[in-house]
């Protein structure tokens, strides 16, 4: 289909010459409606050759990719193809009219006007083909660039399944450009879209006039109607409507039974992090721990071997056990984004997120932000209004991010006593983990309700939320966003989290006595810690939960790693573990203190990095450090002398 | 240009026939937009998603607990709250040969 026009489109040939492309990358844009399979398509040609970044001066995400040509080589072009293509996935837009910094960015990024992107050499439109009539009208803005252009139809399968129809080679014919039919999931016609691609970078595509007029951009109700022409121009039928989306509807969002299973997913997924991940974690504990031991026979003693294996492999390593609950979690997020029940999640939350002066819409980075704020803050961008985007910035790292869950599984191991309350399947310590979830949730919500009612004051805005239909998600995006995720996770593990552990073990190693380094109170580190003791104290802390508070201002987990370094150095023999050293070392009141601490303080350099980002200035990060930090202090003083004077005991 | 059918129908309502708006349609009742009382922006965005005067929509669900209504609209379906839903003015059920238009 897409060849068979574009042969017809050489004879108004108008490419550029082959030498001046040949000089610079190739890129490609890829462009299409929300719910399009725009970023199936992106991870179907780029795999893990991906990165995302932001669009110089906006806060609008920008992914780039390569893609690798599959090396057929246009026949007499041989000296000018491209052995890869640089693709930009551009957010997903309806229109190019500017009116949300979406659109500005996809506007400018296709116009060559964004500072540090070159312009476009083509153009991927990707539009879903079982809902043609709405989706064609993003065409008439991409067509009338005049950049060389696929049209991509996208869930052939599904369209085929519901009986629904579209004479590609017509619609290529009326629009004057290619058209691929594919699917993105399932990697039906990909071939096309990379024959296309081969093209474009060789020279050898080139522009055909629409055969159609386009209409004015600015009216929708002409666009639509231009679409609905162009539609049954090509014999479009659209497709009879998905059932199964209805019938899973009916009991997603029955009255009863839908708030039912919201509650059972909700609660399941944080059994299944909490007790699912458990052998896996201790598999990796022990690995790092045997590991650990033979790089120690390996090596003579030394103050090197010293950083190496008490500093470095065990701080590092008591991070990286962390990372199957975190993929974990990652995966369950993904499923249910992927299956569509995460917009359902989004529509039954909606009335209670309107109560906070929030949005429904808020839901879904608010529950992105229990795996990590920082892609949860980049995920507010969904929101239209400016004020409820800035709310739900604000409130989002109150949420329980997986950094938190290091430091909540060690106490709570440490200081909980698991007994059964509904029989196997929950227990005291889950019990424990769902009770700071909910109240860092609470947390959220109230700090929502005050900066509705004060500051971010705004009118309601219309909650707009479209409803995908239901989907299997493929194995390939899952596995995608788990790499991904992995990689975001052990960068910060092997970076700011190995670097706080340096220095801290310089800390703790220094100043030396007589040759030999200092006992741990007496250290640099212990000094900083006793000097914190007297403020934290009424908190229940001693001055080595200080020096641990202290470093995890870089992230949250790293007092783990910080505390392991810190007992290990007491000469605690190796089998005694740190949850034994905390609990002759803490009061139960200072430690459940410690927990409602890490459930409001905002220990997280990247999240304040991010938020800087996002709102533009120091303005809103600083105000929320100094908030969450005050909360904190504030709710473990009370909870200190709550758990001490015995109200529960 | 700009101007577009926000508020522009030019159908005056026949006499006797009540207006009703999008959210008092019952759920399973098709009913055609005629307006969108909206300010220009969210009317805007509310006609990319199909909200088109002249388009039939159909309520085809409502949140658990009373939450937004899902409206069965151009193929897909879309949720709006009860407040939205209250701006977009139906064309009246009687007279419905005159009022359609397009």
């Amino acid at each position: 289909m897409s060849d068979c026009h574009g042969c017809a489109g050489c004879a108004v040939a108008e490419a550029p010459s082959p030498s001046s492309r040949s000089a610079r990358t190739h890129v490609v844009a890829i462009i299409g409606p929300p719910n399009s399979g725009k970023s199936t398509l992106f991870n179907r040609l780029t795999g893990l050759r991906q990165k995302v970044a932001n669009f110089p001066g906006v806060t609008v995400e920008q992914r780039v990719g390569k893609a690798k040509m599959h090396g057929k080589t246009a026949p007499g072009k041989t000296g000018t193809q491209h052995t890869e293509v640089v693709l930009i996935d551009l957010p997903g837009v309806y229109s190019l009219n500017p009116r949300s910094e979406d659109e500005q960015v996809t506007r400018d990024v296709l116009a060559g006007a964004m500072p540090g992107i070159p312009k476009p050499d083509a153009v991927l439109l990707i539009l879903d083909c079982t809902n043609l009539g709405r989706h064609l009208v993003l065409a008439a803005p991409i067509l009338s660039l005049k950049l060389p252009t696929l049209v991509i139809l996208n869930m052939a399968d599904d369209l085929k399944s519901r009986g629904g129809h579209v004479d590609t080679a017509e619609l290529a014919n009326q629009l004057g450009s290619p058209v691929a039919l594919i699917s993105a999931s399932k990697g039906i016609g990909i071939d096309k879209v990379f024959q296309f691609m081969e093209g474009t970078s060789a020279g050898t595509t080139s522009l055909a006039p629409a055969r159609v007029e386009l209409p004015v951009l600015q009216d929708i109700p002409r666009c639509r109607q231009w679409a609905h022409q162009v539609g049954s121009g090509a014999a479009y039928h659209a497709p009879a409507p998905p059932l199964w989306t209805r019938r899973l509807d009916s009991i997603f969002l029955h009255p009863i039974l839908g708030p039912v299973i919201f509650l059972l997913v909700v609660a399941g997924v944080f059994q299944t992090i909490f007790t699912g991940a458990k052998p896996i974690m201790d598999k990796v504990q022990e690995l790092i721990q045997t590991s650990g031991q033979g790089i120690e026979h390996l090596l003579p003693p030394s103050i090197f071997r010293s950083l190496l294996v008490d500093g470095i492999w065990s701080g590092v390593g008591t991070v990286i056990v962390f990372l199957p609950q975190i993929l974990l979690l990652f995966l369950f997020i993904g499923i249910l984004e992927d299956s569509g029940y995460l917009a359902r999640a989004a529509l039954i939350a909606d009335r209670t997120m309107a109560k906070f002066g929030l949005q429904g819409k808020s839901f879904i980075p608010l529950i992105s932000a229990y795996a990590c704020a920082v892609p949860a803050i980049m995920a507010t961008r969904t929101i239209e209004n400016k004020r409820d985007r800035l709310a739900t910035i604000l409130i989002a790292p109150f949420m329980t991010c997986s950094a938190r869950l290091p430091v909540y599984t060690l106490i709570i191991a440490g200081f909980i006593v698991d007994r059964p309350l509904l029989g196997h399947f929950f227990g005291a310590q889950a019990a424990a983990l769902l009770g700071l979830y909910v109240l860092g949730f609470v947390a959220a919500v109230l700090t929502a309700r005050l900066l509705k009612s004060s500051i971010l004051k705004s009118e309601r805005v219309p909650f707009v939320l479209e409803m995908p239909p239901y989907r299997w998600p493929t194995l390939r995006s899952l596995g995608l966003r788990l790499v991904d995720r992995s990689k975001v996770f052990l960068r910060r593990a092997g970076t700011v989290i190995l670097l706080v552990i340096v220095v801290l073990w310089v800390l703790e190693n220094l100043p030396v006595k007589n040759g030999q380094p200092p006992e741990i109170g007496d250290s640099f580190a212990g000094m900083i810690g006793h000097a914190v003791e007297p403020v934290i104290k009424p908190l229940g802390f001693n001055w080595k939960i200080g020096i641990g508070l202290v470093s995890s201002i870089a992230a949250r987990e790293v007092i783990v790693g910080t505390l392991g370094t810190i007992y290990h150095k007491e000469g605690e023999s190796e089998l005694v573990g740190l949850r034994q050293a905390l609990r002759s070392d803490l009061s139960p009141g200072g430690a459940i203190a410690l927990l409602v601490f890490f459930a409001f303080a905002m220990q997280c350099m990247s999240t304040i990095a991010v938020v800087r980002r996002e709102t533009g200035g120091w303005k809103w990060p600083v105000m929320q450090f100094a908030y969450m930090t005050f909360l904190a202090y504030l709710c473990a003083l009370i909870t200190n002398e709550v758990v001490r004077s015995g109200v529960f005991t | 240009m700009l101007q577009m059918s926000v508020n522009s129908s030019s159908n005056p309502t026949p006499p006797g026939a009540v207006e009703r708006t999008l959210a008092q349609l019952p759920i399973g009742e098709a009913g055609v937009l005629d307006r969108l009382e909206l300010p220009e922006e969210v009317a805007r965005r509310l006609m990319e998603l199909g909200f088109l005067p002249g388009h039939t929509i159909v309520p085809a669900r409502r949140a658990p607990g009373g939450g937004p209504r899902v409206y069965r609209v151009d193929g897909s379906e879309v949720a709006l709250r009860r407040e939205t839903a209250s701006h977009l003015i139906l064309r009246p059920s009687k007279g419905h040969g005159k009022a359609s238009g397009r």
